[in-house]
């Protein structure tokens, strides 16, 4: 009799437990940052013009890594945010190359050539088609490409020095990316 | 003068099928279908608002795309998996039955039954009579009383 009744009274307490566990382990994740289903897929198949010679279109079979993928676009302040970073990078080894999302391609040309161009090459991107085949749902996103040309990380949001050590360095090593010359080649060690 | 104001009406009628959104179909059943899907697609942008009621360019983008497909002749199916292959589960107001989402289905037909099944043995217990629990020392209280009672009865 007295250890049914204690079972029912502690099973409001094990339900608040289950509760508190639930709810906790939300806490600190950002419900903004949605998973990406790209990952270790291959690259979407496009077919889209480059930024810097719209006469010439690229397709998947360009996208071949170990190569750092940006979306960015001159209407994303957050990409501002992270762009010297990005050319930092860059100039340290990583090769790099954009996406320009639904931007205006003279805009982005010149955005370029004033704030210097972290990439080899650009896709032209002015529609979004390829944004939305690849599950963008803001710039900036940030792709590990490797070298059979499939996706092994998205991050969202802007690099800073300690998501680039912590986080992509981590996957970029893991996937056989260039290792440049040294190993200060991770940002804000140092500088 | 009918013609005029038959042309009125058409030209009014034609504008406000336009402005409602910029998009023809070919039938109503596929236009149906479009303002079924963009109601169940959820903006990943925008967290907590529908495709239909969002006004960030993606969920425009998806809207384009969710009108390409219907007029492809693709299936509702078909094109919320097709979003969901970009997008992830997140996009779906339907959330599809996996394990991991099975507490979710059954979660609240589960708890449904623990609370039935609480309430019933409650009801059970309080209609059962209240069993007294009776000493021996009165018990044989009752047994000499029951006999007092009966000489009394005996002695007229």
């Amino acid at each position: 009799m007295s250890r049914t009744k204690w079972i029912l009274f502690s099973l409001p307490l094990i339900g608040f437990a289950v509760m508190v566990y639930f709810f906790g382990s939300a806490i600190g994740s950002d419900p903004s940052i949605l998973p990406s289903t790209r990952i270790d897929k291959p690259f979407p198949a496009f077919e889209l013009p480059t930024l810097e010679n719209p006469e010439q279109t690229v397709n998947q079979t360009a996208v071949k890594g170990p190569l750092l993928l940006n979306v960015w676009a001159t209407w994303c302040p957050t990409c501002i945010v992270e762009h010297p970073l990005l050319v930092e990078l860059s100039r340290r080894g990583i090769p790099m190359v954009g996406l320009n999302y639904k931007d205006e391609p003279d805009a982005a040309r010149k955005y370029l050539e004033i704030n210097g161009n972290p990439f080899k090459w650009n896709i032209a991107d002015v529609k979004g088609d390829l944004g939305l085949d690849l599950g963008v749902y803001g710039a900036p996103e940030t792709y590990l490409i490797d070298a059979e040309g499939k996706i092994r990380h998205r991050f969202v949001g802007a690099i800073t020095p300690d998501v680039w050590r912590k986080e992509l360095w981590p996957q970029w090593q893991a996937m056989g990316g260039v290792q440049p010359e040294d190993a200060a080649a991770q940002p804000g060690g140092s500088s | 003068m009918i013609r005029c104001f038959l042309l009125l009406f058409m030209l009014v009628g034609g504008t406000a099928f336009a402005t409602i959104d910029a998009y023809e179909f070919r039938t109503m059943e596929d236009e149906e279908r479009f303002r079924q899907l963009v109601a169940e697609l959820r903006c990943p942008k925008c967290q907590n608002q529908n495709i239909a009621d969002s006004n960030a360019g993606l969920a425009k983008d998806i809207k384009d795309r969710t009108y390409l497909l219907i007029n492809e002749g693709r299936s509702n199916r078909e094109i919320t998996a097709y979003m969901v292959e970009r997008y992830g589960d997140f996009i779906t107001y339907r959330p599809p039955m996996r394990p991991v989402t099975w507490f979710l289905w059954f979660g609240p037909f589960l708890l449904a039954l623990l609370a039935a099944a609480i309430i019933f043995t409650i009801k059970l217990r309080q209609k059962s009579p209240p069993v007294t629990q009776v000493t021996p020392e009165q018990e044989a209280k009752v047994q000499e009383l029951l006999k007092k009672l009966e000489q009394s009865d005996k002695q007229p």
